[in-house]
């Protein structure tokens, strides 16, 4: 059966999600070392000891993402996160940084070494390279390719591969977007923000909804319609049309959530080890739901049982879900 | 009784400070029984929140840090750093962790305005406090708030406690 690896943004997520069916749960510090960075959310020391605690006693693993890009001069922060993340017994950590992915090789050999999605290695090539240069063991692939190129990839690599099947989709080159940045001057890979809070403003005009993420107005939302999340790559926006009339819409992507619960086989059958959910700052009670679903999912296409359905819309973004790159013909 | 009937009472004719004064000793209960509810607001506890519950004739102002809970008619909108309106059930729902606040958001049945950071950081600590409202309230009342509360919710729909969800 594949790995169901599971999102928890505070310690009560963590529970949910284990007592859910979790097979793994994935997890951050309260600080900029993780690319969940939100007011509220991650876990404190204590915490996370107590929450590895909690899961090994149940079975389930944990593994703690670090996996954001050290700033230069305070690679410290970094590097005691991943030493507290192993004095704290954790499974596996998540990392990015081929930096930091050489210091925790070096100074902790015994920790298992991911490879976040925010490294955007995207072939065998590059996959590798991380394997016989860090012992990575596993990499979570970026959310661009299609089952048949992930069938390829693990054609010519013996390091494990995760993919996300749920949750919010970061349609860009993961860990190089700027989007963010350039509205708000806060990296979403080095502060580990994309569109914080502390730049997000919604105000009701005229009968809509209105988003700001850094002054720039991104949706207006009419009052009963699906809002969406403040980020840039899924802002409506108008297009100047040259000598045609201009265009307003969503240019990079819509505001969809991905939902390849339908791919699972297939992905199963492209040599997938581990299945991955998004949504680190959602509530316990989406971490619940979504995870209790996918479990089920996971168990009948381990049986060739038909994939469960239709039973997660209203948790997603835009309350409407694709199977993005995975099966997709982009525009 | 239908749930009408519960949630489209008149306005109090009692002094708001006196509701307010029963809200701010629930409120500090919650804080003592709860204390990493305040570690995980930091600095956004001292942030004033407006509590517009779409179906209940009075404003809640609430300020975390200060334990202090204001009631104000809907008429006199106080000064706040950060709001957020619903219904009673939606605010129920996400407290007891039976529905999630973003999807709340995404369908429109939550909406907030003012400090967005000030809030998330609200609905994190919050939805990690596993608060139980029904308890809380029998921490302060008795142990025959149970029987109302099972009562009410039967009557109503309401989510009032963890308990079955």
């Amino acid at each position: 059966m594949m790995e169901l690896v599971c999102p928890a943004g505070t310690p009560a997520a963590l529970r949910a999600a284990v007592e859910a069916g979790a097979h793994a749960v994935y997890c951050g510090f309260a600080d900029e070392t993780n690319a969940r960075n939100f007011p509220g959310l991650n876990f404190s020391r204590d915490e996370m000891a107590a929450g590895i605690a909690h899961a090994h006693a149940r079975g389930a693993k944990v593994l703690v993402a670090i996996n954001t890009f050290p700033r230069a001069g305070e690679a410290g922060l970094w590097h005691r996160a991943v030493a507290d993340a192993a004095a704290a017994g954790a499974d596996a950590v998540i990392l990015a940084d081929v930096g930091l992915l050489a210091h925790a090789a070096g100074a902790h050999p015994g920790l298992r070494l991911h490879l976040s999605v925010q490294a955007a290695a995207a072939n065998a090539d590059a996959i590798n390279f991380y394997a016989e240069t860090f012992g990575v063991r596993r990499v979570v692939l970026p959310r661009v390719l299609t089952v048949a190129e992930i069938a390829a990839i693990n054609r010519e690599t013996d390091c494990e591969t995760e993919v996300f099947v749920f949750g919010g989709l970061c349609v860009m080159a993961e860990g190089r977007c700027s989007l963010s940045s350039y509205a708000t001057g806060l990296s979403p890979n080095m502060n580990g923000v994309c569109s914080p809070a502390s730049h997000v403003d919604y105000a009701e005009r005229d009968g809509a909804q209105e988003a700001r993420l850094g002054g720039f107005l991104i949706h207006r939302t009419p009052r009963g319609m699906s809002v969406p999340y403040p980020t840039l790559c899924k802002g409506c926006f108008t297009a100047p049309g040259g000598a045609q009339k201009a265009q307003t819409g969503h240019i990079f992507e819509d505001p969809v959530s991905l939902d390849a619960t339908d791919l699972i086989p297939a992905l199963e059958k492209a040599g997938v080890r581990a299945l991955k959910i998004e949504g680190r700052q959602r509530s316990r009670a989406y971490v619940a739901q979504v995870v209790q679903a996918f479990r089920a999912a996971v168990e009948a296409a381990g049986s060739g049982a038909p994939m469960p359905h239709g039973i997660l819309a209203r948790l997603t973004e835009g309350q409407a879900a694709t199977t993005g790159a995975y099966a997709k013909t982009w525009r | 009784m239908t749930r009408a009937f519960l949630l489209h009472l008149p306005p109090p004719p009692f002094a708001p400070a006196l509701l307010g004064k029963g809200l701010s000793a629930l409120l500090q209960g919650i804080a003592r029984r709860h204390p990493s509810i305040l570690v995980r607001l930091g600095a956004y506890g001292g942030a004033d929140f407006l509590l517009d519950v779409t179906d209940v004739p009075v404003l809640l102002l609430m300020s975390p840090a200060a334990g202090r809970m204001r009631v104000f008619r809907r008429s006199a909108v106080p000064a706040h750093g950060a709001g957020i309106r619903g219904s009673l059930a939606a605010f129920l729902s996400m407290l007891h962790g039976v529905e999630d606040g973003d999807a709340l958001f995404f369908s429109g049945a939550l909406t907030i305005s003012g400090d967005t950071a000030a809030v998330l950081a609200l609905r994190n600590a919050l939805d990690d406090a596993e608060i139980d409202l029904t308890e809380e309230l029998a921490a302060h009342g008795g142990a025959w708030v149970h029987g109302l509360s099972d009562w009410l919710a039967r009557q109503s729909g309401l989510v009032l406690s963890r308990r079955g969800t």
